[in-house]
C-alpha cells in the first residue's frame, strides 16, 4: 500500500511547471479456482499492477488533455507514459472545463471493505469451498444432470491517486465469492442456472445458499415452454431488478446529459416514475459491493439522491462535467474508471431504491396475473439507454391466481423505460446488495408486452 | 472468400521475428514448470502496444497510449490446470510464475523433465502494409474530424456525434513442452462512428464500424465519410420508426447483416469444452442434418485481414478454415490445447485468450455462413409479410438449451414482397437448432462484420458473416406493437 501511494508521489514530482498531472495506480490479486466433477480444473493466481497517467494542459482559450497507461512499473516505463500522455495532450481540443480534480470539503468516511484474513486464508480451504458447492448441487436433487462449473474466487484490490492540484488518497478492498451454475433434466428438456454467495472475507460466503440457489432456478424451468404473446405485468427476481438498476443509473449521469445522450435531459424536478419509487447511488454503505470512499479522481463518495418519490432530482457529476454544467453542479463524487487503462467517466458505484413492505410471495399474490422473470438475456443488445426502447430475451415462470405456475422460456418482455418506470407496481421488502454495482429487489412492474408462440 | 495464405509482397513476414524471450531462457522456464511433476507447460509472451482518440461532442477529447508487456504460464497435471502470470518477463520473473504455476497444479511424480524447442516454421498470414502505430497522431485526428463532420452534414437532426479510432500492435510468443516455438505479430485498426438523433419521437441512435486486422491501409478502402454517413443515416431514419411488432415473424437477414445470429445460433455450441461438459445442444450430433440443406459455416482464423484473423492461435497452433456444418450436417468442433488432448482429436488453432493474464479456451475466431444461389432481391420479393434486418447488433446464447437473442438495429417491415417503414430497436429471440433448420432461402451475396466476443470474462475480436437469408417460423421479434 504505501509503494502505490510512493509510486504516485514519484510520478507527478516529474511534472513542470506548466502542466497538471494525476496518477492513478492500482495493484490487483486475485485467485481462482474451478472444480469440475470432483476434481480441480483450474487453479490460477495472479497479481497486476497498473499506472494510467493524465496530463493537463492549461493554454490561453482553454486545457487540453492526454493519457497513457503501462502495465510496468519501473522508472523507464513510468516516465515513458508520461512523455506520452504529455505528448498525447498536445492533440486534444482546448476546452475551458477540462481539468483535474481539486480537494473539496467531503472528507472521506472510513469503509469496512477489507479483510486481512483474506491473505492468510488457505488455497486447500479455497478448493474446498467450491468442491463442497459442486457436491452440493449434485446431492440436493436427482433431476441436476450436471455442472459447468462450481467456482470460487477472491481479490484484493489497492488504488492509490495523487495529483498536482493536491489530491492524494488511497484505499483498499477484498471481496470473496463462489458460483455454481446447473443443468438439470433430460437431455430433451435441458434447463439451466446459476447460483452464488458473495462476501468481502471467505466466512461470508453461505456455501449451501449459492448450491441451493442454483438448484431451484435450474429445475423450477424444468418442462418450460413458449408462452402466447400478450401483454401483462412482470415481476422481476431481485438479481434481474440490479441489472435494470445498472441500466437506469447510466441514463442519470452528468456526461449523457450534456452531450445529449440522455432521456432524462432537462426533466430535473419532473415526475418520471410513480410515487413509491426513489433511486439513490450509496457508495458509502459498506455492505454495497461497490463502495468505496473515494472516486476515481480522488475525492471522496458521497451518498446521492437520483430519484426521489418519483421525481428526478439529478444526475452523477465528476469534475468536468459538473464544471461544464456551471451553476451549482458540483462533483458527486462519482468519477468511475474501467481500472488504469482507462480515463475517468462518470457513474455510479452502489445504486439501490427504497424498499417496499412486501414479500416476493407477497407481490406475486397481489399481481394476481403476469410473469416472474428469473433471469433476462441480451441487456446490451436489446436495450437503448438513449431512446429508452428496452426488449431483452426471458425465461421465468407464469403467475396465475396470485401463485407460481407454468415455467416459460424463449420469449421477449418489451417496453420503454420511460413506461416502465411510470407503471411499477410494488417494490419488494427483500433488498439485498449483489455482486457489481447495484443491489437487488422483487420489482413488479405492469404494461410489459411479452412476445411469444 | 477463399483461405488466403500467400502474404502481400509488402507485408512484414513475422513468425520468424524477434524473439521477446530468448528460446534457451523458455526451455529452462518450461523445464522449472514441470518439476512437480506437470504433464505439459506453457510459456505465452505478450507485448501490446495500442493508440486510441476519442471525439466527442464536436472535441478531440482525449488521446490514449498504452503499453503491456507480460508472461502467462500453465502446467496441466492430469485433468488440472495450474496458471499464474507476471509482468515481469525477466528470466527471474519467468521463473517464479512457473513456480507458483506448478505449485498450483501440482502433479504426482515430479523429476526433471528437459525440454527441446522446435521453431515452427512459416510465413505469417498477415498484410499489413503501414503498422497504425507508426502513423503521426495528427492523422488519426484528422480522421476524427472528418468523420464528425460527415456525420452532422447527413441532416440538422443529427445532435451528437462520437467517432473512435483505435490501433493496436500485439506481439505474441508461445512456448510449449511439445516442442512447440511460435510467434506472431497481430495489428489492427479501427474506426467507428456513433451518431444521435432527435425528433419529435425522442432520440435515436445509429452506428457504423470498420475493423480490420490490417495497419492504416485499412482507410485505402474503408471510406470515413461512407462510415459516418451510415451512423447518421441509421439514426435518422429511426426517427420515423414504429414499434416493431411482437410474435413469431418471417426474418429476412441483409447481408453481413446477421453473422452475429450464426454466431450465437451455433457457433458457441461447437465450442468443444461446452460441447465436452453437456453444455450444447449440438453434442454428440456431428453425421447429423442440424440445419437445412444448402446451409454451410466455416470458422477460419487464417482468412486474411479479417478482424478475427491471426496466424497461430495464442497456444502456437496455426490457425486454419474449419467447417463446422457442410450442407446442413454437423462436421466437426472447435478445438483448443486441452480438449483436444482429452478426446484425442486434432488441434483447430481456436485456442484464444484475451491477454496473458487469461487462459486460452476455445474461441470463434471469423465464422461464416457461406453464399447460396438466390437473388437477394429475390428472396426479399417473395416474401409475404416479414421483417428485413438490414443490421444486428449483438447477441447472447444459452449453449444448454441453444436459446439465443440478438438485438436489431436497422430494420424494416416487409409487406408483401416490398421494404415498407423502419422499426424501432428490438431484441429477437430464438433457439439454435430450431433456427438452422428454418432457413428456407439462401442469397448468392455475401459480407461479413466485426465485434467483440466475450466468453467466461475474456474478449477477444470476431468478425461473422453472412450472404441474404431467410428464416421462416424459428424467430421471435420482441417488439411493443399487437
Amino acid at each position: 500500500m504505501a509503494d502505490l501511494q510512493q509510486l504516485v508521489s514519484t510520478v507527478i514530482s516529474w511534472a513542470s511547471d506548466s502542466e497538471q498531472v494525476e496518477a492513478y495506480a492500482a495493484h490487483s490479486r486475485d485467485a481462482d479456482v474451478e472444480v469440475y466433477q470432483g476434481g480441480i480444473e483450474t487453479l490460477s493466481t495472479a497479481e497486476t499492477d497498473g499506472v494510467g497517467i493524465r496530463v493537463v494542459l492549461p493554454g490561453p482559450d482553454g486545457n487540453r488533455q492526454g493519457f497513457a497507461y503501462t502495465g510496468s512499473l519501473d522508472t523507464e516505463s513510468l516516465q515513458a507514459c508520461l512523455r506520452e500522455a504529455r505528448d498525447n495532450a498536445s492533440f486534444g481540443t482546448p476546452d475551458p472545463f477540462l481539468g483535474l480534480a481539486e480537494p473539496d470539503d467531503v472528507e472521506p468516511v472510513s469503509l469496512d471493505i477489507y479483510r486481512d484474513s483474506l491473505a492468510s486464508f488457505p488455497t486447500e480451504a479455497k478448493i474446498e469451498m467450491a468442491m463442497e458447492l459442486e457436491r452440493l448441487v449434485r446431492a440436493a436433487d436427482s433431476r441436476i444432470r450436471s455442472l459447468r462449473s462450481a467456482s470460487y474466487g477472491d481479490g484484493l484490490l489497492e488504488v492509490a491517486i495523487a495529483s498536482t492540484t493536491g489530491i492524494s488518497r488511497q484505499y483498499r478492498r477484498t471481496g470473496v465469492s463462489v458460483a455454481a451454475y446447473a443443468i438439470a433434466g433430460s437431455e430433451d428438456d435441458t434447463q439451466t442456472g446459476f447460483g452464488y454467495s458473495v462476501g468481502r472475507s471467505a466466512d461470508e460466503i453461505d456455501v449451501p445458499k449459492a448450491a441451493a440457489m442454483a438448484v431451484e432456478r435450474s429445475t423450477r424451468l424444468l418442462g418450460a415452454t413458449k408462452p402466447t404473446s400478450r401483454r401483462t405485468a412482470i415481476v422481476f427476481d431481485p438479481y434481474v431488478t440490479a441489472s435494470l438498476l445498472s441500466i437506469l443509473g447510466g441514463t442519470l449521469n452528468a456526461e449523457s446529459v450534456l452531450k445529449g445522450r440522455s432521456l432524462f435531459a432537462d426533466r430535473v424536478g419532473e415526475t418520471v416514475a410513480v410515487n413509491g419509487f426513489s433511486l439513490i447511488d450509496q457508495p458509502t454503505n459498506p455492505l454495497a459491493f461497490g463502495a468505496t470512499p473515494i472516486d476515481a479522481e480522488g475525492l471522496a463518495t458521497r451518498e446521492l439522491a437520483l430519484i426521489s418519490g418519483g421525481v428526478l432530482q439529478g444526475f452523477a457529476h465528476n469534475t468536468v462535467t459538473a464544471r461544464r454544467m456551471g451553476g451549482a453542479a458540483r462533483s458527486t463524487g462519482s468519477s468511475v474508471r474501467g481500472g488504469f487503462k482507462s480515463t475517468p467517466g462518470v457513474g455510479c458505484r452502489a445504486l439501490t431504491v427504497l424498499p417496499g413492505t412486501l414479500s416476493q410471495a407477497e407481490i406475486i399474490s397481489q399481481v394476481g396475473t403476469g410473469v416472474l422473470v428469473q433471469s433476462v438475456s441480451g441487456i446490451h443488445s436489446g436495450v437503448n439507454p438513449v431512446s429508452g426502447d428496452f426488449s431483452v430475451g426471458a425465461e421465468g415462470l407464469l403467475i396465475e391466481n396470485g401463485q407460481l405456475g407454468a415455467p416459460i422460456r424463449e420469449f421477449t418482455i418489451a417496453s420503454t423505460i420511460q413506461r416502465m418506470l411510470m407503471e411499477i407496481l410494488a417494490v419488494g421488502a427483500d433488498l439485498e446488495w449483489l455482486p457489481g454495482g447495484s443491489s437487488g429487489v422483487t420489482l413488479a412492474i405492469d404494461g410489459i408486452s411479452v412476445s411469444g408462440a | 472468400m477463399g483461405n488466403s495464405t500467400n502474404a502481400h509482397p509488402a507485408a512484414t513476414l513475422t513468425l520468424a521475428g524477434d524473439d521477446l524471450v530468448p528460446s534457451d531462457t523458455l526451455q529452462r522456464v518450461l523445464a522449472e514448470a514441470l518439476r512437480t511433476g506437470g504433464d505439459f507447460a506453457e510459456v505465452f509472451i505478450e507485448d501490446r502496444a495500442s493508440s486510441s482518440a476519442l471525439f466527442d461532442d464536436g472535441r478531440v477529447e482525449e488521446l490514449t497510449s498504452g503499453a503491456e508487456r507480460g508472461a502467462g504460464i500453465r502446467v496441466i497435471a492430469g485433468d488440472t490446470t495450474g496458471f499464474a502470470h507476471t509482468a515481469d518477463i525477466s528470466e527471474s520473473g519467468l521463473l517464479a510464475a512457473a513456480v507458483a504455476a506448478a505449485a498450483a497444479a501440482k502433479g504426482g511424480g515430479g523429476g526433471v523433465k528437459s525440454v527441446e524447442l522446435v521453431r515452427r516454421v512459416g510465413t505469417s498470414i498477415h498484410q499489413v502494409v503501414t503498422p497504425s502505430i507508426d502513423i503521426p497522431k495528427l492523422r488519426k485526428v484528422e480522421l476524427l474530424q472528418r468523420a464528425d463532420a460527415a456525420a452532422r452534414a447527413a441532416g440538422s437532426a443529427i445532435r451528437q456525434v462520437t467517432a473512435g479510432y483505435g490501433d493496436s500492435r500485439r506481439r505474441i510468443q508461445v512456448a510449449n513442452s511439445d516442442g512447440v516455438l511460435a510467434a506472431d505479430e497481430q495489428i489492427r485498426t479501427r474506426l467507428m462512428v456513433q451518431c444521435v438523433a432527435l425528433g419529435d419521437t425522442g432520440m435515436q441512435t445509429g452506428y457504423d464500424v470498420a475493423a480490420k486486422t490490417v495497419g492504416w491501409e485499412l482507410f485505402d478502402t474503408a471510406d470515413v465519410e461512407a462510415i459516418a454517413s451510415k451512423a447518421a443515416a441509421r439514426a435518422l431514419t429511426k426517427l420515423n420508426a414504429r414499434p416493431a411488432p411482437s410474435g413469431v415473424t418471417t426474418i429476412v437477414l441483409n447481408q453481413g447483416a446477421g453473422g452475429t445470429m450464426f454466431h450465437e445460433a451455433c457457433g458457441h455450441g461447437l465450442e468443444a469444452d461446452l460441447v465436452l461438459k453437456d453444455t450444447s445442444v449440438f453434442k454428440g450430433r456431428v453425421g447429423q442434418q442440424v440445419a437445412a440443406k444448402g446451409v454451410t459455416i466455416v470458422d477460419d482464423g487464417s482468412y486474411a485481414r479479417e478482424w478475427g484473423t491471426s496466424s497461430i492461435d495464442d497456444e502456437g497452433h496455426p490457425t486454419q478454415r474449419n467447417v463446422l456444418i457442410e450442407d446442413g450436417v454437423l462436421t466437426d468442433y472447435m478445438w483448443d490445447y486441452r480438449h483436444a488432448v482429452k478426446e484425442g482429436h486434432a488441434q483447430s488453432g481456436n485456442g484464444r485468450r484475451q491477454n496473458y493474464q487469461s487462459l486460452p479456451i476455445v474461441r470463434m475466431t471469423n465464422t461464416y455462413l457461406l453464399a447460396g444461389h438466390e437473388q437477394p432481391d429475390d428472396i426479399i420479393a417473395s416474401t409475404a409479410d416479414g421483417i428485413y434486418c438490414a443490421k444486428l447488433g449483438g447477441g447472447q446464447v444459452n449453449t444448454a438449451t441453444g436459446d439465443f437473442v440478438f438485438g436489431m438495429v436497422e430494420a424494416y417491415r416487409i409487406e408483401n414482397g416490398r421494404l415498407a417503414e423502419p422499426l424501432r430497436d428490438a431484441n429477437l429471440i430464438g433457439n439454435g437448432p430450431n433456427v438452422l433448420q428454418a432457413i428456407d432461402a439462401i442469397g448468392n451475396d455475401f459480407a461479413t462484420g466485426v465485434g467483440t466476443c466475450g466468453k467466461d470474462g475474456q474478449g477477444v475480436p470476431v468478425s461473422d458473416g453472412n450472404p441474404t437469408l431467410r428464416v421462416v417460423g424459428a424467430i421471435t421479434v420482441g417488439g411493443t406493437a399487437a
